[in-house]
């Protein structure tokens, strides 16, 4: 029987060699994440280690300059190692090791989700091994960087396009190779189950806390919550304590790179068709021959041809909005917020940005809006200033 | 019940896969026939998708040298239909699971059908998920082909008992291609299948040459041949029909 299934989504589309592989996880992750003391541990990291609970900041100055609805940011760029991927990661390393694995392998697109890892692996004294597209190890020296600072091996991906989906196919492809001791801790909501679950979970931390801070600073729900989406970590962390909450809007923002309307794009769920990829049914940018599309945005982390299989459920059921935000809005955004509040955020989430740009106004000043802020912008000033025109070293 | 049996009718039955369209679609055909001729058994298709997330580099590369050549699904079923007129050993499609499903499952099977395909094998399909695609197997009569590996253990009963046309045995932990050596214990693996089933077991992964050939053949029914084929494609190109003539001669008078 298929496992995992979100509606018609999902499943476990994966080579037989790690079957027993994902049912190991499986079977672990059901009995820790019911565990008291693996709770107790988990939250401890999550608090001393990576800074939680993260901050729900009202951002007056964006607020009034907008002149609409009133915005909070969910600070996940406050966060240990500076975006929201730390909260998963802490989760799978440490049940990859109560399952007796040493050694942690990870994909990653921007490099936030790898050096993430790294710094989990070089926590708790594991071995470790990121896969990074060619491609994106140019656009994100810096993370490369950190990385194997970190103490981590840093594979630069040739094959395909060089980019993430095909950092996650050789991430993959090493699983195959070597399982006894090694976890692969995938980054995002994707993937063979159990891991769109099992990551969900681990982010829903996100959408825990802003509910409660929201309930204390205004006493009310917001009416909508905006996050920003490639696989789709953040996006449905931000959402899922919401989803019962029928009446908050949950607004998905997809890298439209230089348009839907161009083949230069990654915007799955407005461009793409159901498939079957990377583990999982879902929406995919492909041909009619069911070839992966190679996507372009100008943001590394949300450069993927699919999205995790909840969105493609909570797409289908008409539960939550994907929107399509271009490079030109998103680069807007970043240097808006930076100009604003002071705050640069990640070219990834400055989509979210950006679309509570364009709506915001539009609405009550007694609506609330919430942005899920998923990690900080240090990473992208220098490819922003190129975009720019601007050539400076890192 | 498809012929896929036939090919293992005169003692050990060699497997040979290439991917459709390496160098080209007629260079394909013309390896077809050559290794009909040559001793091959039954021929494993490969249709090309942009990424194989079970192959290694060798088939990695054979897959995009394809899809630069501009083959498509149909342009692949319509080189079947060519050879199929001179080519009467059974061939099967090795594809992966998005090939078939954006095609339309039924559709694509019903066309593999008609041109005369025996069976398919999707490896990113495991035990779990094959039903959406076994089911339409069985109602046009094409083998929907199961594959154990070293860490399938207590899930070879379950995979075998229910397994059609052949079982694929995977050598080796990780992806296609030549290794010097196949460490696993092939041995339990196949008697464990061999429990639970009486359809032939064949060994893939690893294998290239008649030395391993020989040694794997006296383990199972029969041997599947892949990167080591698809090598000689990538360094002759369209001139490789005799080398690859030449190679599918030797591992056949090994077995």
């Amino acid at each position: 029987m298929s496992k995992g299934r979100f509606g018609i989504h999902g499943g476990q589309y994966i080579p037989e060699t790690l079957m027993n592989a994902v049912n190991e996880l499986e079977t672990a992750y059901n009995f820790y994440k019911n565990d008291e003391e693996f709770n107790r541990e988990l939250t401890e990291l999550l608090n001393e280690y990576a800074n939680r609970p993260s901050r729900l900041y009202y951002a007056e100055k964006m607020t009034k300059d907008l002149g609409g609805a009133k915005i909070y940011l969910k600070r996940e760029d406050l966060n240990h190692t500076g975006a929201h991927k730390i909260n998963n990661v802490l989760g799978q390393a440490l049940l990859a090791k109560k399952m007796g694995k040493t050694r942690l392998i990870a994909e990653t697109g921007a490099g936030q989700h790898g050096v993430a890892t790294a710094t989990a692996a070089a926590l708790m004294g594991m071995e470790c091994v990121v896969f990074m597209g060619e491609e994106d190890t140019i656009r994100q020296a810096l993370n490369v960087y950190r990385m194997r600072l970190l103490g981590a091996e840093v594979v630069a991906v040739k094959s395909g396009t060089a980019t993430l989906k095909d950092a996650v196919s050789e991430a993959m492809r090493e699983w195959t190779k070597r399982i006894d001791d090694t976890h692969y801790c995938l980054g995002s909501v994707m993937g063979p189950h159990p891991f769109p679950t099992m990551v969900r979970d681990f982010q829903a931390v996100i959408s825990k806390e802003i509910k409660e801070q929201i309930m204390k600073k205004e006493d009310r729900l917001p009416d909508a919550v905006i996050a920003c989406v490639g696989g789709g970590s953040n996006a449905i962390g931000s959402f899922y304590h919401f989803i019962d909450d029928k009446d908050v809007r949950l607004i998905g923002c997809e890298a439209a790179g230089r348009g839907i309307d161009t083949f230069e794009t990654a915007a799955t769920v407005n461009t793409g068709s159901l498939g079957i990829f990377h583990g999982m049914k879902s929406y995919f940018c492909q041909n009619e021959y069911g070839q992966i599309a190679p996507v372009y945005s100008i943001s590394a982390g949300l450069d993927y041809p699919g999205v995790g299989p909840e969105h493609a459920y909570l797409h289908d059921i008409g539960r939550a909005e994907y929107v399509p935000v271009t490079d030109d809005e998103a680069v807007n955004a970043f240097e808006y917020l930076s100009k604003t509040e002071g705050i640069i955020p990640a070219i990834e989430s400055s989509h979210a940005i950006a679309h509570a740009i364009k709506i915001a106004p539009k609405m009550d000043k007694d609506k609330i809006i919430v942005i899920t802020v998923s990690g900080r912008g240090d990473k992208d000033c220098a490819a922003i200033a190129r975009y720019r025109g601007e050539d400076i070293h890192e | 019940m498809s012929n896929i049996k036939t090919a293992f009718e005169n003692g050990k039955a060699f497997i040979a896969f290439i991917t459709c369209g390496d160098p080209d679609l007629d260079t394909t055909e013309k390896i077809i026939e050559t290794m009909a001729e040559n001793g091959v058994d039954m021929i494993e298709l490969g249709i090309p998708f942009s990424d194989p997330t079970a192959e290694g580099p060798v088939i990695q590369a054979a897959n995009l040298r394809g899809l630069a050549q501009g083959v498509t699904t149909d342009k692949v079923f319509d080189m079947i239909r060519r050879v199929r007129k001179r080519v009467s050993i059974p061939m099967v499609f090795m594809t992966y699971a998005n090939v078939v499903f954006s095609y339309g499952t039924e559709r694509f099977i019903r066309t593999a059908a008609e041109v005369g395909m025996s069976g398919l094998i999707l490896p990113d399909v495991p035990y779990e998920e094959k039903a959406e695609f076994a089911d339409v197997c069985k109602k046009y009569g094409l083998d929907l082909i199961s594959l154990i590996a070293p860490t399938s253990d207590e899930r070879i009963g379950m995979i075998a008992s229910s397994a059609e046309g052949f079982v694929y045995c995977v050598s080796s932990l990780g992806v296609t291609g030549t290794r010097s050596e196949i460490t696993s214990d092939i041995d339990s693996m196949i008697a464990s299948v061999r429990e639970n089933t009486d359809i032939p077991v064949a060994i893939g992964f690893g294998i290239s040459n008649p030395e391993q050939a020989a040694q794997m053949a006296a383990k199972a029914d029969g041997i599947i041949i892949g990167s080591a084929i698809v090598k000689l494609i990538e360094k002759y190109g369209k001139d490789c029909v005799p080398y690859v003539k030449k190679f599918v001669k030797e591992i056949s008078a090994a077995l």
